[in-house]
């Protein structure tokens, strides 16, 4: 088990150095980081002298070391666009982000879930036909689409929630809750469901086929044949044995909802790091772009890790398997 | 037939079982008539797809849907269970009649460890706090010959060899004490090495505990060791049945002679019968009159025409003309097939 943590946790380092290089590139290569930062009147000799200052004369290795050194100490220069550090924008905007990325993670899992083994159970009955089709339609969309409508639906014609913003926050500590209102909580649905709804539509389909698998698997005809009830034999053994394929697939899930969270966040002007994001594209504010790739890579690691545990969590034989990896690799 | 039933623990009379598809009707069973009365082995022999694991799983009421019963009706200890609602055939399910598959490989759950699904069992049927449950399941592993049987409640499925798995079943199908274990080739899927040893386990811990046993198998020299009475199956009915040395040394059906012309080799699965020709009609090609008629060496024209009911044969009851008076009347039929 230890091993195979090791192991997990160099590949994730690697792919994080993978991104970071990219992220390095765009901040050196896209435009010339010294014309972004410097106004037009600058003379020549200022710009050589802001040049030698932030070490842009340097090799391209010592650069690359430098720019890890300062990322991990959370320092990714200063905002074109806000001339504030890049570090301080993104720590003001991650609450915003993680509490929308959560709650639609939440939504997505519960219904997703739910509906799931519902539909795997009452294959023929017409809501599970019904849940079915609509979740076509949910794959079919487009985010920006949902988002529209769900905003024409209920802000416009039904005046029920609102249609942007985070509503009110409080601070706690230097996390700004959106969570502890009641207008925060009617603002976070409709972006939530926006962002979620085709994660939601991925995890119904996937438990519902895992689960039509798992019953027809012999072990779950023998639980049957022990005389086990019936909601032992569905939940206790069927949906558990959903939840390895159900977990990898979910945690890919969530990982990308912070990546979709950008449209999201734009349609819905949601003020996390998306729309920080996005700001920044629009003022070419490589620093912040550059930021944005490496928080999204260390989110999509982090998960990504947090779902190997799950596995083994889950699955006693991944455990065994684990230990023998160690000869194999 | 009726003549050597004295109450039987299990009965199964005229069980028809069918699957719609979309091409009409598909019967599987044809009406399976046998019973097994307490405390003995019937042995359920046959080629592959004669239906014998239909038969069992119908009884139970676990046939997987749209597979269904379409007539019949089945017995246990005097009460229909055919009719039951589902949770009242539930709970005959593991309290009354046990059931062993085929592969104790697959039939445990493997995220869970053999504790917890013997412990979850035996409370299941019987009224008992964890810990009573926790002593029983170790006194069964014990029973069933699982070595430092307290320290394996912990282990999972996957740490246990195919035949420690196949003990740990017979202990599962043996938690509530069931009047009857349904034992679907419970060796087949074993190292030949092993399979001696389950059926002796089985055989022993039944006769212990008075348990009757309906064991489906392909092999016919467990059956000789091990059951009291046969049915031969033959494309979804029981064509013959007796007690064991009569069917084994003296068939009447003339497929059952030829089955048990098999015999020596043991473990062997039985997919073509060399002393036969042809093979056995598909499901829902069976012939109008006996599913036999075209590989019999003594087919008559009444054969063809009519499906023989069970009636005394030699030492055994099979469903054969010859043993009618009807047969002396039989016009020898001419080979349609040449
Ligand atoms: N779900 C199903 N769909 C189609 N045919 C089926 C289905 N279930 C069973 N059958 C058919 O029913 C027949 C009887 O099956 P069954 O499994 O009872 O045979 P068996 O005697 O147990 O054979 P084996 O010795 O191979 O286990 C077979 O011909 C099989 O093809
Ligand atoms: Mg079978």
């Amino acid at each position: 088990m230890f091993t195979y943590l090791v192991n997990r946790l160099i590949q994730s380092i690697g792919v994080l150095l993978v991104v970071a290089l990219l992220s390095f590139v765009i901040f050196n290569y896209v435009g010339d980081p010294i014309n972004n930062m410097v106004g037009q009147e600058a003379t020549v000799e200022d710009r050589e002298e802001l040049r030698e200052r932030l070490g842009l004369n340097d090799s391209v290795f010592v650069q690359f070391i430098r720019f890890i050194g300062n990322a991990m100490q959370g320092e990714f220069g200063i905002s074109y666009q806000f001339q504030r550090s890049v570090s301080d924008l993104i720590l003001e905007r991650m609450p915003a982000t993680l509490e929308l990325v959560f709650i639609s993670a939440l939504f997505a899992l519960v219904a997703g879930i739910g509906m799931g083994v519902y539909t795997g159970l009452r294959r023929d009955s017409w809501l599970s036909r019904f849940i079915l089709t609509a979740s076509l339609v949910g794959v079919s969309l487009p985010t920006f689409v949902i988002g529209i409508l769900l905003i024409y639906i209920f802000s416009v014609t039904l005046d029920w929630l609102p249609s942007f913003g985070r509503g009110e926050t409080t601070k706690v500590g230097s996390w700004d809750s959106g969570l502890l209102t009641l207008s925060g909580w009617t603002a976070i649905i409709l972006p939530s469901i926006t962002l979620g709804l085709f994660q939601l539509t991925i995890i119904l389909r996937l438990v519902r086929a895992e689960m039509l698998e798992v019953l027809r698997t012999d072990f779950i005809k023998f639980a049957r044949a022990r005389g086990l009830s019936r909601r032992a034999v569905n939940f206790g053994h069927a949906l558990k044995n959903t939840m390895v394929p159900v977990i990898t697939i979910a945690g890919l899930q969530i990982g990308t909802l912070v990546a979709f969270s950008i449209i999201t966040e734009t349609v819905f002007q949601w003020p996390g790091m998306g729309l920080l994001f996005i700001q920044g594209v629009e003022f070419a504010d490589v620093p912040i772009m550059g930021a944005y790739l490496l928080l999204a890579a260390l989110v999509f690691v982090i998960i990504n890790l947090i779902v190997d545990l799950m596995y083994a969590a889950v699955d006693p034989r991944l455990r065994v398997s684990a230990q023998r990896g160690k000869s194999t690799a | 037939m009726t003549d050597t039933r004295d109450k039987p623990l299990l009965d199964v009379r005229g069980m028809k079982v069918g699957l719609p598809t979309r091409r009409g009707h598909l019967p599987i069973l044809n009406g399976v008539d046998l019973h097994v009365k307490a405390g003995e082995v019937l042995g359920v022999v046959g080629e592959s797809g004669a239906g014998k694991s239909i038969t069992g799983l119908a009884v139970i009421g676990l046939l997987e849907p749209p597979a269904r019963i379409d007539g019949g009706d089945v017995w246990f200890d005097g009460r229909r269970i055919d009719s039951l609602s589902g949770d009242d055939l539930r709970k005959i399910r593991g309290a009354e009649i046990g059931v062993i598959f085929q592969d104790p490989l697959t039939s445990l759950n493997p995220l869970y460890t053999i504790g917890y699904q013997l412990v979850e069992t035996i409370r299941t049927h019987l009224d008992m706090s964890a810990e009573d449950g926790e002593k029983r399941a170790v006194e069964l592993l014990d029973e069933v010959g699982i070595p430092a049987a307290a320290s394996r409640l912990r282990a999972y499925p996957h740490e246990f060899s195919g035949g420690m798995r196949q003990r740990v079943v017979i202990a599962l199908a043996l938690c509530a004490n069931p009047r009857l274990i349904i034992a679907d080739e419970p060796t087949t899927a074993l190292d030949v090495s092993i399979q001696a040893q389950i059926i002796a386990l089985l055989k022993r811990l039944c006769r212990e505990h008075g348990t009757a046993v309906m064991l489906i198998t392909h092999d016919m020299g467990v059956i000789a060791e091990t059951a009291d009475r046969v049915s031969v199956m033959y494309a979804g009915r029981v064509i013959e049945e007796g007690p064991v040395a009569e069917v084994v040394r003296n068939a009447s059906h003339p497929y059952s002679r030829g089955l048990m012309g098999s015999i020596p080799v043991i473990g062997e699965r039985i997919k073509r019968l060399p002393q036969i020709r042809g093979a056995m009609p598909r499901v829902g090609a069976v012939p109008k009159g006996c599913a036999f008629a075209p590989r019999c060496p003594l087919v008559r024209d009444l054969c063809r025409s009519e499906r023989p009911a069970v009636m005394p044969g030699r030492a055994t009851s099979a469903a054969c003309w010859q043993y009618s008076p009807r047969w002396e009347e039989a016009n020898p039929a001419e080979d349609v097939d040449a």
